[in-house]
């Protein structure tokens, strides 16, 4: 069980840059950036997991109930603010090259200049 | 280089990338005993310093807070930077929404709106509201902010918008309106920290009144005002970026 979670994590990364790398189309490339990202939410939360612990809320169990780390999970909360600033900042570059170039496959995109 | 060679030569590099993983994952503490002090002793002393039950939005809004206007700001300037990317291009004019059908009328019409959409979205649009705001505004005492909250409420106008009423969703959020809000939102956060430099107290320091009770909505001080204006600040970036994607349905090519 030990290293489970963390081979979750190196699946994640690797089957979203497999999308990324063989992908023809740039909005499933940017949904395979996605599916990389999301594999740092599950690293982070493996990392601060404590064997039995509460999610660190206490406003229905006893102060010292042992809980999982709340740092990394605040740490988690940015990821997912960052992941959707970053796709919505990623998809209106994807309209724009549509509209300039007509096409959204990337191997194509790279024959265009300027 | 063709599609099949790209392929092998990522295998090649992803086995690498998979045996360095491995090789740090064999260095990590085991999944349940994570031996990080900072995070238990953010445990031990959030309650008591803070009176915020949730200790995640503790550390959000009050021991990170610095980070996490950073990160406020990071949303800002996406929702800045998408106006400046979709603006409209000179080739490009907006068609009038009500003007579709009859543009539409050689091609494919757009059909409109089945009830069976139209009611139930409809129906969503309050709970989802009092949902968004709730959390928006428990972020002290329970599993919520305004990073969420301020996401399921812009959801609430993206339902209009689905039950088929564009103009609806137009009128109701103003691009005017919104900047306005989502300004007062960032400013706000910022604002609040700079106070505390004038009450000599350093950045983002927490000096409202914590509350007699840890838990209750009142308590945690500058912890439930900061995330109220997180959540203003992230619904309405949330609505702005969500109507600019769909407004760019209504551009069209003047050549075409």
């Amino acid at each position: 069980m030990g290293i489970f979670p963390f081979l979750v994590v190196a699946w994640i990364v690797v089957v979203g840059l497999y999308g990324i790398v063989t992908s023809r189309d740039l909005i499933n490339q940017i949904m395979c950036l996605i599916v990389v990202q999301s594999s740092t939410y599950v690293l982070l939360l493996g990392v601060g997991y404590v064997t039995g612990g509460a999610a660190p809320y206490f406003s229905d169990i006893p102060l010292r109930t042992k809980a999982v780390d709340p740092v990394v999970q605040a740490l988690a909360l940015t990821d997912v603010v960052v992941e959707a600033a970053v796709t919505a900042l990623l998809l209106s570059f994807a309209i724009q090259a549509y509209k300039r170039f007509g096409t959204l496959d990337p191997h194509e995109l790279a024959e265009f200049k300027g | 280089m063709t599609p099949g060679q790209r392929r092998w030569f990522f295998l090649i590099a992803a086995a690498g990338l998979v045996a360095c993983y491995l090789w740090a994952f064999a260095g990590l503490p085991g999944f349940g005993d994570y031996p990080g002090p900072y995070g238990q002793e953010v445990l031990r002393q959030a309650v008591r310093q803070t009176h915020a039950t949730g200790v995640v939005s503790a550390v959000n809004f009050e021991y990170r807070g610095f980070d996490t206007v950073g990160e406020e700001f990071i949303l800002f300037a996406a929702a800045a930077g998408m106006s400046v990317v979709l603006r409209r291009l000179r080739q490009e004019r907006e068609s009038e929404p009500a003007g579709e059908a009859a543009n539409q009328a050689g091609g494919a019409a757009t059909p409109a709106t089945s009830s069976a959409m139209r009611v139930p979205a409809l129906l969503m649009v309050g709970p989802t509201a009092l949902i968004g705001w709730w959390l928006a505004s428990h972020a002290q005492t329970d599993p919520s902010g305004g990073f969420q909250g301020g996401v399921i409420l812009a959801s609430a106008f993206i339902l209009i918008y689905l039950s088929g009423e564009f103009l609806a969703f137009r009128r109701l959020s103003p691009v005017a309106l919104l900047d306005a809000v989502e300004a007062v939102g960032a400013a706000g956060f910022a604002a609040i920290g700079l106070a505390a430099l004038v009450m000599n107290l350093p950045y983002l320091d927490n000096y409202l009144p914590l509350g007699q009770f840890p838990g209750a909505v009142s308590s945690s001080g500058t912890i439930a005002l900061i995330s109220f204006f997180v959540g203003l600040e992230v619904a309405a970036a949330f609505v702005l970026i969500v109507g600019e994607f769909l407004s760019q349905t209504l551009l069209r090519r003047r050549s075409a």
